[in-house]
């Protein structure tokens, strides 16, 4: 057992664990983090995937203490604050995969939209086919993967037309996806 | 109004303001925001974590269990075995062979033999080990036609003393004068391998005991009813001292229908020890756990006349149930109950035996019971038009059954848009152009299918609705709707909230839907056979229509005005003549509710009476089916043996989409789930009854780089008893996908897979074969 300092979300966080912990155990059952999740616990189904300083890595496969000196971005940071404010704004890529119907039993959707984010952090205009290779080691079972990449498609269109966080908070209004925002 | 009057398919008033148009799910920003809470995100204060003791041997008879080093280990609050949950329970009635600790037996590799309750979980796996177990070894079944054959020992005692599960078998017509008088015969065999859900969810359940002996649950379970049910049986508890709830679920598709061990053990171990009790099953318990699409081995024969027309159907099935009934009972009707259609076939026989074999137990995945025949008939279907050399969508076309029509076992259909499906995938497929045509290595297939839509058999007799919905009004203008139904994912609880807004003129901020909690929510019999939708949006209308005429009549005496000018529309009240006259739904509401004290409207739906007049003919009896064609494009590589999906249209006609982006889901799913379960998947056990790979790396599921581009079309055949003419979406498109592609790959280069899986190696030693025959004996169409 060893105290660890993370990086959680933007917070710094000191947490006790033990030396064969995995980060996602400690996420789950030490910080009440519980939006990653665990399918598998061997690093077959990517429902635990986070962020490392931007890019995606298997939290049950990470031990605890590696994520030192990372900055680790759950699903509950996702949405980032914009400067100067503390209200944080849904990400692009929550907002349209709420709109597209990607959502469906939503257990492996906080690690696909982390997925997601990190490709869209290297590269903002991503072919169908690198969205397919980025999203590859997140398993879903209930979309066939359709509605995903369009959200995905869908949330780099907005965010190049600058309005890809539109309506995301909205309560009347947020229950209708607007017009044109859902693929055909 | 009662429960089974129709709707109709209109909107209440005017246009529809939220049905049909797409939507948001109501529980959309939870899961996008990572805070939709699963059953394991729950913790309570004093949490004690389980783990289950599972059985080395496929077969053995348990001669003795000593607990004590367990139960002296510290941390180790509660140890239980078999007969601390001794009675048996089935979640078909007549089929009770299950325990939710193993007594006297073990049946299968996995079997659950005793459970530990510890402060965590290293602590509770330290004291598995602990325990000790003395085993007889028996004689283990691995094969189903061993089971058939072989009586001793017997994996369950029944009356006849032997190992089948269930035998069905049941004609329709002079079935043996067709095949003596029709020109074409074709007999084929075919099968179907087993596969299993593989929801990303491993299954979990947390039970607490208050003070006053009150226990709930908190579980994975896509039917919080029949575990409420068998809680009561199993615990010995009066049922009004048992709350069942079920959280977000990831995923189901089937998987978490039966009640499962950990649901009785967590309730026992928090009974015991005073603390809530939590057990989260690993992925590899998950595989054993099982209760996945059912092995079965078919012999088809099928008589037509020489323009394609069926004169009869004849099949002999053998399905290989695993360990325990499960839903066996049902499985074995529906392997040949629900053939009769898209297709009008005037004589019909079935025999379907479903045996006991020592591997893990199977049970409904998406499509329950009809996938696999539905592979092999349509399969043998492009062997006739193959024969005959007619078109496969035009020989179905002829075959077509049409609306209105009963089927030859009886079965009555209303709506119907099996034709409209065949040719949306015929355009969209460009179907005419690519037959035949393609070129080397690629091809396309056909396939048509039938599911029902809920069914009538309400798994445990009784004549009570078999859907209900509560709601509750608040002066604040909030609408709460209680809904027994499990959204397991595809949307259940959004399509209630749909329902309700449109009757009463809400927007989607103002509903609150509370589902599947057994204190606070109407019986609902779960999410299984795809009735939700139809029976829950049935007793949604019925319940908002009730509650709108209460507010719709108070406000035409408030206003003086006759009923038909007031509307309740977008979160307001108006006078269809008075533009000036409007009010919000709060204010309407307090108006109402000044006049009818608390406002509140219960809702319910039931089954006509339906099916054929012979025993199980109300098996399959569903009141209302849903239909799909599928065309599926494929390249296979000849040198390799893979095979490359490119592209799956599938037409499905779901009587209504309520909200269009939710059924796409549904047919896009259904379709991935298909084809990846012909490709890649395979659940099986070696010779030990030991599983081949119980992980998500050795039973692969198809990744974004592995599904194909699918395309879904929507036909709306406006079914008369669907709620706005709504029917079943999540499971039917699934069937077809599957004969589809063999029928593709027949097509693009000439072998007829008859038995799944299609992994390279199969496709490789078809090639060969096929290269023989073709060198030895150059005659097209003879190899049926």
């Amino acid at each position: 057992m060893r105290v660890l300092q993370l990086e959680i979300n933007g917070d710094a966080r000191e947490v006790a664990a033990h030396d064969h912990w995995t980060l996602l155990e400690v996420l789950r059952y030490s910080l009440g983090l519980v939006g990653s999740k665990q399918g598998c616990d061997k690093g077959d189904c990517g429902s635990c995937t986070v962020l490392f300083d931007g890019k995606p890595v298997l939290s049950c496969l990470t031990l605890a203490a590696s994520a030192v000196g990372h900055q680790v971005t759950t699903i509950e940071g996702l949405a980032p604050k914009p400067t100067g404010t503390l209200q944080p704004v849904l990400d692009p890529v929550q907002v349209a995969f709420n709109d597209c119907g990607a959502l469906q039993c939503g257990f492996c959707q906080p690690g696909m939209m982390l997925s997601a984010r990190a490709l869209l952090n290297t590269n903002a205009e991503p072919s169908r086919e690198e969205i397919h290779q980025a999203l590859s080691g997140n398993l879903c079972r209930c979309t066939g993967y359709t509605q995903i990449v369009q959200a995905v498609e869908t949330a780099v269109a907005r965010i190049a037309q600058g309005d890809g966080a539109s309506a995301s908070n909205d309560g009347a209004a947020g229950h209708s996806p607007p017009d044109g925002g859902v693929p055909a | 109004m009662s429960a089974r009057d129709q709707h109709g398919l209109a909107a209440p008033h005017g246009e529809f303001q939220i049905i049909g148009k797409p939507q948001r799910k109501i529980d959309g920003a939870a899961k996008a925001t990572g805070s939709a809470l699963y059953t394991d995100d729950l913790t309570l204060p004093g949490m004690l974590h389980a783990k289950t003791l599972r059985s080395p041997h496929p077969h053995a008879r348990i001669v003795s269990i000593d607990t004590s080093a367990a139960q002296a280990l510290p941390g180790v609050h509660g140890v239980i075995t078999g007969k601390d949950l001794p009675t048996p329970y089935g979640v078909i009635p007549w089929t009770p062979d299950e325990t939710a600790l193993a007594v006297d037996k073990v049946r299968f590799i996995g079997d659950e033999v005793a459970a530990v309750a510890a402060v965590d979980e290293d602590t509770a796996l330290r004291a598995l080990e602990l325990i000790q177990v003395e085993y007889e070894v028996l004689h283990s079944y691995q094969d189903p036609k061993e089971a058939l054959e072989r009586d001793e020992p017997t994996i369950h005692q029944n009356k006849r003393g032997d190992n089948v599960s269930k035998r069905v078998k049941l004609d329709f017509g002079e079935v043996d004068q067709a095949f003596e008088t029709s020109p074409v015969v074709i007999k084929g065999d075919y099968s179907f391998h087993g596969s299993t859900h593989a929801a990303i969810e491993p299954h979990c359940a947390l039970a607490q005991v208050d003070g006053d002996g009150l226990l709930t649950l908190w579980s994975a379970t896509q039917i919080t009813h029949y575990v409420h049910r068998a809680l009561s049986s199993v615990l010995d508890l009066a049922p009004h001292r048992i709350r069942v709830i079920q959280p977000a679920i990831g995923g189901a598709f089937g998987g978490k229908s039966d009640p499962f061990s950990l649901e009785f053990c967590v309730a026992k171990l928090a009974q015991i020890t005073g603390r809530p009790v939590k057990m989260l099953w690993t992925r590899e318990e998950v595989f054993y756990a099982h209760r996945g699409r059912h092995p079965m081995e078919m012999q088809y024969s099928l008589a037509a006349n020489e323009d394609g027309k069926i004169q009869g159907v004849d099949a002999r099935i053998l399905i290989d149930g695993g360990s325990y009934s499960s839903f066996g009972l049902v499985t074995t009707y529906y392997s040949g109950q629900l053939l009769t259609g898209p297709y009008d076939f005037p004589t019909y026989r079935f025999d379907s035996t479903r045996v006991f074999t020592n591997k893990p137990p199977c049970g409904p995945k998406r499509g329950h019971g009809s996938v696999q025949p539905r592979f092999a008939f349509e399969v043998q279907l492009d062997e006739l038009a193959e024969k005959l050399s007619i078109d496969p969508i035009e020989l179905r076309r002829r075959n077509s059954l049409g609306p209105q029509t009963k089927t030859v076992n009886g079965q009555r259909i209303t709506s119907c848009g099996f034709d409209e499906c065949l040719l949306q995938v015929e355009e969209a497929s460009d179907w005419k152009n690519k037959r035949q045509s393609l070129g080397s290595g690629k091809g396309v297939g056909v396939a048509g299918s039938m599911y029902i839509t809920g069914t009538n058999y309400p798994i445990y007799p009784n004549e009570m609705p078999q859907a209900g919905i509560q709601i509750k009004v608040d002066r604040s203008g909030v609408v709460t709707v209680f809904s027994g139904a499990n959204d397991i994912g595809q949307g259940s609880s959004s399509m209630v909230a749909y329902v309700v807004a449109e009757e009463l003129g809400l927007t989607l901020d103002m509903l609150r839907v509370v589902a599947a909690d057994t204190d606070l929510c109407p019986v609902d019999l779960g999410a299984y056979s795809s009735r939700v939708t139809f029976m829950v949006g049935n007793a949604a209308i019925d319940a908002s229509r009730k509650l709108r005429k209460l507010v719709v009549g108070s406000l035409a005496k408030h206003w003086d005005v006759e009923e038909r000018r007031v509307r309740l529309v977008k979160g307001e009240a108006l006078d269809l003549e008075d533009p000036e006259r409007h009010m919000t739904m709060a204010e309407a509401f307090q108006i109402a509710e000044v006049e009818h004290d608390t406002l509140g409207a219960t809702g319910s739906y039931n089954t006509p009476t339906l099916g054929g007049d012979y025993r199980g003919g109300s098996i399959g009896a569903s009141p209302a089916y849903s239909f799909s064609a599928h065309v599926v494009e494929v390249e296979v590589d000849e040198e390799t043996g893979r095979i490359d999906v490119q592209e799956v249209w599938c037409a499905h006609d779901c009587g209504k989409a309520l909200n269009p982006i939710l059924v796409s889901g549904q047919i896009e799913g259904s379709v991935y789930m298909g084809i990846a379960e012909a490709l890649y998947e395979h659940h099986q056990t070696n010779r030990f009854g030991l599983h081949s790979g119980p992980s998500l790396l050795d039973y692969p599921l198809a990744t974004t780089l592995d599904t194909p581009e699918i395309k879904s079309l929507i036909v709306e055949s406006n079914d008369p008893e669907g709620p706005y003419g709504a029917k079943e979406a999540g499971e039917g498109p699934l069937h077809s996908a599957i004969p589809a592609l063999s029928n593709a790959i027949f097509d693009a280069v000439g072998i007829r897979l008859r038995h799944l899986p299609f992994t390279p190696d199969v496709v490789l030693r078809a090639l060969r074969e096929k290269r023989a025959n073709d060198n030895q004996a150059p005659s097209p169409g003879s190899d049926a």
